[in-house]
């Protein structure tokens, strides 16, 4: 059951074979005995859970759910949710209890899903191995001396290790993709203004974007369904006519243009993870694919241009921590400077500070011509990249991660290395497209991600692109063989 | 040496708007602190603005209301710096792109001493929206700084002028000019004490004829005209005195103190703030069409330089008595009013701008709380044009509609200061008057232009006031043979 797909699992709740309380008791087990070990939810309200399940089971008896009605779902804990702990995993907001809901969350409300619990991630969602998060590591159910990726690593390795039948994500630079393509499971970043930021915390707001981490692209097209709207709360959000991401789930790939960029098959991409997106190509030319080759040639900038303009909007986006008004405050201090020094000084971690500390740089007087301002010509710039290859191809496809997880502490003293984890996936978020990850094989039993880019507003498509693979591979259905702690029965 | 002063102003004005400028959060003043902040005006985290398009309309309406450029596209921006009252930590304005930009507006700088009055146009640089900051309350909490909120977040238009004011007076012209403006456009309602219109002023000075700007001070929050003035005139000194002495002037940010009548330096320029501004990724830049140009000026009244231009043509009044009529929309609409109900346009100004503001201002009251209505006011006039009365029975009439005694010709009936114009009774009179003043005929005989006068006055005493003035000089001039 903990296995079976969103599809499967609502038709087994409308047809009453399992109760919404029986399968949220079923992963909140799942949780009870491998999350101390994985650490993959920071929040857990066993009664508020039950009580959303007991919900959804008398709307599905009174015949009024939807397609995702008493589905136990995992939510980052980057998303506001009315009387939820909400700490974006920092000790900042250790303490803060959310008075209202994200927009996500009350679509998934709406919706009848239920709420499993609050997933950890990288503090303020600044990381790409969830090593920076206030409440520890999170372990790859794959493996656990390794990471799970970042920054949405709790609700990754949730998805991976079945604590969950689905979870949401956010993603700034790769934050769903890489730990998709580390954990081995399918997670999808929206065309930018798609899905509302609403009460999602905000890292770097004009690359912020909530998305589906499932285990498949079908489910993920249901979570869509869910996710994506309009949303007045949020002026970014783009005000399109509600659509249905699974109805091209089926179509034939026959003469898709599929456009290979060489500068992600270039130098720094693991051989054995290239080797794994070069047979997943070649099984779509199987499915009727034709490839085209394309170039993006300003890959290499979006790593610069990336860290300046997302510190840039960090460091404003995070001023509002200050200790005055909720938060971590400083228990002892002289004054209101000193108040300010210590609060933020004990409430962020040395990844925060870092970001902090490069975008006041970047925006300082004398600087902002050399640093933000040209940060966003080259950004205009890697959106043109991709306007010209769309030309050529109907989407485009690489691998989602250089290498596949890493371990623990590997590149924590290393920020350049660890940044360079998103190589491939931050142009995307800078682009504002929808990008996704995929699994696509293994190497030396780790997880490898095949990512797909699609133009703008082309989930639909680029869900159909990853289902039609998944029908003809299984990538997607393997599971870690998890081991049990010891001591349990 | 002469010196010259040269003064810019600042002026955050408070639209009037029901929310908050980025969220819908009332904006009504005097809450309870925080009752009137939202999860927006408190900086949760994860909220979002959504920019209030009832503040762009009243931005549009003062770009319209002095002709300026209004941005097809502006762009928010956050200025972003740490205060207890400020809840993101940044505010949010527009920095580069602001919605208006170049206009100008039309003062009339009264006479002063021997200076007689003038007209001078002053040029507006820009306008920009943006949001108000909360407040920091003292002394409500032992030993500790509230924080109220309420405030925070309150759409402001901040109005600059291009330094092109030379003189305390042109300052406070120009203030309350923009003042008079403002809220005759309907955009904000110009209460000084409680912040709704808050001036900043900058002020430098330099050698007459020196086309060179010197080194400005800012004079922060004045909140009232009188203290405008009174800081700019020290200021205005105090740098002259500072320069004179050898001294330099350091640019600084300076408060005004009313009980001194000084200002002192708050914060140097080496002291000032980084903001880093950049465009706000949460706001999409504005844009503004012809369409809705159009749309928001068919709902604005006429405007003040129309309506006097109108008054001047239409009624035949002086630009001088046209601009002090048009100087508050109520003010000009209770000239119409009088004038419309049948009393000449020149008396009813001279009503209108005299005895009512007078009246209004001894009492601090706004015209629409004026005993007497404009239609009242049209019918003493109209006594006063049918020779019912003389003027200075009208006067008399007048205070006592003002103190609630009742309309006027029942006022005049109970007074008895019906004029007497019986050519008949008149004659008797000065007869009468002549008899007895037989010195002062032939002083006037003698070509004493002065006796004249003297023996009219004496003819009105004997009437106690009652006799048509006209008729007494008529009928005087003709028993003179003059």
């Amino acid at each position: 059951m903990i296995n079976s797909s969103l599809k499967t699992l609502s038709q087994m709740l409308a047809k009453k074979e399992v109760s919404s309380v029986e399968l949220t008791q079923a992963f909140l087990n799942r949780i009870d005995t491998f999350n101390p070990d994985i650490n993959a939810y920071i929040a857990l309200d066993q009664d508020k859970t039950l009580a959303q399940a007991k919900a959804a089971d008398v709307r599905i008896a009174a015949g009024s759910a939807a397609p995702l009605t008493g589905i136990p779902i995992a939510q980052k804990d980057i998303f506001c949710a009315n009387g939820w702990k909400t700490t974006c995993g920092s000790k900042m907001l250790a303490n803060f209890v959310a008075p209202y809901d994200a927009h996500v969350i009350s679509q998934f409300d709406a919706a009848g899903a239920v709420n499993l619990g609050k997933t950890n991630m990288d503090e303020f969602a600044m990381g790409s191995s969830n090593e920076t998060s206030y409440f520890g590591g999170v372990k790859n159910p794959w493996d656990f001396t390794r990471v799970p990726g970042g920054s949405s690593g709790g609700s990754a390795a949730a998805v991976a290790a079945r604590m969950c039948a689905a979870a949401t994500g956010t993603d700034t630079g790769g934050s769903i993709r890489q730990p998709a393509s580390l954990c081995g499971f399918t997670g999808l970043k929206p065309t930018y203004g798609v899905v509302s930021r609403y009460g999602m915390i905000a890292f770097a707001s004009s690359l912020d974007q909530a998305g589906p981490m499932a285990k498949s692209a079908e489910d993920c097209a249901l979570m869509m369904n869910v996710m994506a709207g309009f949303d007045e709360r949020d002026s970014t959000s783009l005000q399109r006519d509600k659509e249905d991401y699974t109805r091209d789930l089926n179509k034939s790939l026959n003469g898709l243009r599929v456009g290979l960029p060489k500068e992600f098959f270039a130098e720094g991409l693991d051989a054995s993870v290239a080797k794994v997106i070069e047979a997943a190509i070649a099984e779509y030319k199987k499915l009727g694919a034709e490839i085209v080759e394309i170039s993006l040639p300003n890959t290499g900038l979006s790593i610069p241009v990336y860290y300046v303009l997302a510190p840039a909007e960090a460091s404003s986006n995070l001023s509002r921590y200050d200790g005055v008004r909720y938060g971590h405050r400083a228990a002892e201090y002289t004054d209101l400077m000193d108040m300010y020094c210590k609060s933020r000084a004990e409430g962020f971690g040395a990844e925060v500070k870092r970001r902090i500390l490069i975008g006041t740089y970047v925006l300082s007087a004398g600087y902002y011509d050399a640093y933000y301002l040209k940060a966003q010509q080259i950004r205009r710039l890697i959106a043109q990249d991709f306007e010209e290859a769309f030309k050529h191809c109907d989407v485009i496809m690489g691998p989602s991660a250089p290498s596949t997880a890493f371990k623990a502490g590997e590149k924590v003293d290393d920020p350049v290395a660890m940044y360079l984890q998103d190589i491939y996936t931050i142009s995307t978020n800078l682009a504002g497209l929808p990008g996704m990850s995929i699994p696509a094989g293994f190497s030396n039993n780790l997880p490898v991600g095949l990512q797909i880019i699609g133009n703008y507003f082309d989930e639909a498509r680029m869900l159909n692109v990853a289902h039609q693979y998944q029908q003809v591979t299984d990538w997607h259905t393997r599971m870690p063989e998890l081991q049990l702690p010891q001591g349990t029965k | 040496m002469e010196w010259e002063v040269v003064i810019g102003l600042e002026t955050h004005t408070q639209l009037q708007t029901k929310t908050k400028i980025f969220s819908g959060a009332s904006t009504a003043f005097g809450a309870e602190p925080n009752t009137q902040a939202c999860e927006v005006s408190i900086a949760l985290p994860g909220v979002l603005p959504v920019l209030n398009k009832e503040a762009v309309n009243c931005a549009i309406k003062f770009g319209l209301a002095v002709n300026a450029e209004i941005a097809p596209r502006s762009v928010f921006a956050r200025k972003n710096y740490f205060y207890p009252d400020l809840p993101k930590g940044y505010q949010i304005s527009q920095y580069e792109l602001p919605v208006v930009g170049k206009g100008a507006v039309t003062i009339q700088v009264p006479s002063v001493g021997k200076n007689p009055a003038y007209e001078k146009v002053i040029n507006i640089t820009r306008a920009h929206l943006e949001e108000d900051a909360g407040k920091s309350v003292h002394g409500a909490v032992e030993g500790m700084s509230g924080i109220d909120l309420n405030r925070a977040g309150t759409p402001l238009l901040e109005i600059v002028t291009e330094p092109d004011m030379r003189s305390a007076a042109e300052a406070v012209a120009y203030a309350k000019k923009l003042h008079e403006l403002v809220q005759w456009i309907g955009i904000c309602d110009g209460n000084m004490q409680e912040g709704s219109f808050r001036c900043d002023v900058n002020v430098s000075v330099r050698k007459k004829g020196s086309d060179k700007l010197g080194t400005r001070r800012e004079i922060k929050n004045l909140n009232s005209f009188k203290f405008m003035q009174q800081a700019i005139e020290f200021e205005t000194r105090w740098q002259i005195e500072t320069l004179e002495d050898g001294g330099a002037i350091q640019q600084a940010t300076v408060l005004f103190n009313p009980d001194t009548g000084e200002t002192r330096s708050m914060r140097s320029k080496e002291e000032a703030n980084d903001y880093r501004y950049f465009p706000d990724p949460d706001l999409l830049p504005l844009e503004i069409t012809e369409a809705d140009k159009v749309r928001v000026r068919a709902q604005m009244p006429e405007l003040p330089e129309a309506m006097k231009g109108r008054f001047e043509s239409e009624y035949g009044l002086t630009g001088y008595d046209a601009a002090s009529l048009t100087s508050s929309l109520e003010l000009a609409n209770y000239f119409v009013a009088t004038a419309n109900a049948g009393a000449d346009a020149k008396p009813a100004a001279n009503w209108v701008m005299g005895a009512i503001s007078a009246k209004l201002n001894a009492e601090e009251k706004a015209i629409a709380e004026s005993p007497v209505t404009a239609e009242q006011l049209a019918n003493l006039i109209k006594r006063i044009m049918d020779n019912t009365i003389s003027n200075n029975a009208a006067k008399q009439v007048f205070e006592a509609m003002w103190a609630g005694e009742g309309e006027v010709d029942a006022i005049i009936e109970a007074k008895g200061l019906k004029q007497v114009s019986d050519s008949g009774a008149i004659e008797a009179i000065i007869d009468e008057v002549l008899a007895a003043n037989a010195a002062m005929v032939e002083e006037f005989k003698a070509g004493k232009e002065k006796a004249f006068n003297a023996l009219v006055g004496q003819a009105m005493k004997a009437s106690k006031g009652k006799a048509n003035p006209a008729q007494v000089n008529e009928m005087l001039k003709k028993k003179l043979g003059a």
